[in-house]
């Protein structure tokens, strides 16, 4: 896991000393009369992974689009690497990198053709810090498209397509990548490989990532943080335990004793646990404690919010956690 | 480093890289010559008429002939306009200038590129149709100067209709619907402007319909550079009127050039993923 946001001692990147990589303060988005941002405010510190999780048309893709500089937004402070993506000019560009869902683009060109392509429009922005572009031969072989090298875009599967999507968002070596939904039609194994790529961009290249996603799991085995947006706001913010412990402080503690089935819920489960041994010693079997679960977790944030019990004008509980 | 030239240089090699996939694909090469196939076709066929009732008659140019510069000019207005109306709004479906849009100077490489290779495409379906046409077809006169007409006349062609192409591409988000009106629009236009025939048989408020437009001009100025000075007696007063055809088919490439750059900007400012969702929605309900 790549560091905790609080311990990080970046070696400083061009222009962007110890500021943080992401800085949203009360960004609103409406179209027409509909708000579909109202109020957005979080961070993103240097080498973090964020996972940014809501239910459909809660405004992810909106944010993510605001802050990639390919949307304008309708009031609020945004500041991206340093810039504010509505005026951000092409060096600002050439440090983002934006994974797209591909549909078919480029059908005609060979996939390491291609990567060299894009390769190019990188070299004039290669710094001391940082080589730009990223070579095609380690790009083919990060994503696993080696063998496909040589193929026409238009034949690769599903899968590959979107590796190679994976690979042009990182073929200009990125400070800060965007993700929108990224393994959507991934097998568990492409699945898995591309865990292990945000993990390595993060640990090793201190690559910042912000991805939305609708699997749980996935968010909590890639994110530092999660934020969960609902009813136009960040509704929560923390590690996935964190958050855990947010809506629920009690932990689930189920047992068998005498072939009787016992479930009871404890704010202090250690304590519960030390004490259901202490009283009955080797009785007890089939034990399994459970705190809440990230999906526990998202269920409460957005039904809560969903059902207005926040409040319009609360701040939800990204405030807390600041 | 100068980036925009570093860009400019890129979108060269894009084009270059895109011509030779449509030269490599079948399919691809065979949907953009077959129009200059037919030509080739028709042009022969009409090889021997000669120009009865018209002051040509006798002067040793037939109707291929006569008609043979035009169609040069009427290929060039198809790839410039339609061509690169169509491929631009395609791009803009597909995503292919978004992706152009999410790298460093991406948006003037892919433009560059898409003017480089809608250039050479152009300028090959023209050939296919001057080669064997001047090789089977008597009748025409070779100059120097002849040659070289030939050649300013199809860049300033080029100027003239790539940005106006752009434009329509950018403006219209269905490349199925704009290719329909494009082509129907040009079949109107080729039949006032005396490209199969002299203009000097239609009546004259269509031949101020037809000098609005490149077509007209390009034809005639294809006509000044590979017909003998005998056939300018069908043309409107007598002359070739070079000067009249720089200067229309320069207020094309000049207004072109100047709102282009405009209505392209705004074009790939409203980019993003979430367009480009919708519109891949809409496509598959039209495919489904």
């Amino acid at each position: 896991m790549a560091a905790a946001p609080h311990h990080v001692t970046a070696s400083p990147a061009p222009g962007s000393a110890d500021q943080p990589v992401i800085e949203v303060h009360d960004l609103r988005m409406r179209y027409g009369s509909t708000d579909v941002l109202k109020g957005v405010t979080f961070r993103a510190e240097r080498g973090e992974v964020l996972a940014l999780l809501g239910p459909n048309g809660a405004g992810k893709t909106t944010t993510i689009e605001i802050l990639e500089g390919f949307r304008m937004r309708s009031a609020g402070q945004v500041n991206v690497l340093g810039s504010d993506p509505a005026h951000g000019d092409e060096r600002w560009r050439a440090r983002l990198g934006v994974v797209l869902q591909s549909w078919r683009d480029h059908g005609k060109w060979r996939v390491a053709e291609l990567l060299e392509h894009f390769g190019r429009y990188y070299r004039p922005y290669s710094t001391a810090e940082i080589s730009r572009p990223r070579g095609t031969a380690e790009l083919l072989d990060i994503v696993g498209l080696a063998e496909h090298a040589n193929k026409q875009v238009r034949t690769l599967s599903g899968g590959q397509r979107r590796r190679l999507d994976v690979a042009i968002g990182i073929v200009g070596r990125p400070e800060l990548l965007f993700l929108d939904e990224p393994t959507a039609g991934f097998d568990p194994e492409a699945r898995r490989d591309f865990h292990d790529l945000v993990h390595r961009l993060a640990d090793l290249e201190d690559t910042t990532v912000l991805l939305t996603t609708h699997d749980l799991d996935e968010a909590e085995k890639l994110a530092d943080r999660i934020l969960i947006l609902a009813g136009g706001r960040i509704v929560a913010d923390g590690s996935a335990d964190q958050l855990s412990r947010q809506v629920s402080r009690k932990t689930e503690i189920r047992w068998t004793r005498g072939g009787q089935r016992f479930v009871h819920s404890a704010d202090d489960g250690t304590a519960f646990v030390r004490e259901l041994f202490a009283q009955y010693g080797e009785e007890i079997g089939d034990l399994e404690v459970r705190r809440a679960t990230l999906e526990d977790v998202y269920m409460a944030m957005v039904h809560r919010h969903e059902s207005g019990v926040a409040g319009d004008d609360e701040p939800g509980f990204g405030g807390e956690n600041r | 480093m100068n980036t925009m030239l570093f860009a400019l240089r890129l979108g060269l090699l894009r084009g270059w890289a895109e011509f030779r996939q449509t030269l490599t694909i079948l399919s691809e090469l065979g949907s953009y010559l077959l129009n200059s196939v037919i030509f080739v076709a028709v042009l022969l066929f009409m090889d021997g008429n000669e120009m009865e009732n018209t002051a040509l008659f006798g002067t040793g140019i037939t109707q291929a002939t006569l008609a043979m510069p035009g169609v040069l000019a009427t290929m060039l207005v198809f790839g410039g306009i339609v061509s690169m109306a169509q491929l631009l709004s395609t791009d803009r479906e597909d995503g292919t200038l978004l992706r152009a849009k999410a790298l460093p100077r991406g948006t003037q490489g892919y433009l560059v590129g898409k003017v480089v290779s809608v250039s050479l495409i152009t300028l090959l379906s023209m050939l296919v149709i001057l080669v064997p046409a001047v090789l089977l077809i008597d009748g025409f006169q070779f100059t120097v100067q002849g040659s070289l007409t030939l050649l300013w006349v199809t860049a300033l062609g080029l100027l003239a209709t790539l940005p106006a192409g752009a434009i329509l591409g950018s403006l219209f988000t269905n490349p199925r619907a704009i290719v329909g009106v494009l082509v129907l629009l040009l079949m109107g236009l080729m039949m006032v402007s005396g490209i199969f025939f002299p203009i000097s048989m239609l009546p004259e408020w269509l031949h101020w319909v037809a000098q609005v437009f490149p077509i007209y001009w390009l034809g005639l100025g294809m006509r000044s550079g590979l017909l003998p000075d005998t056939a300018v007696v069908e043309e409107i007063g007598e002359s070739w009127r070079t000067l009249e055809t720089v200067g229309v088919l320069g207020a094309w490439a000049l207004v072109g050039l100047l709102l282009a750059p405009i209505v392209l900007r705004r074009m790939a400012r409203r980019e993003s993923g979430s367009s480009l969702e919708e519109r891949r929605h809409k496509a598959m309900q039209r495919i489904g």
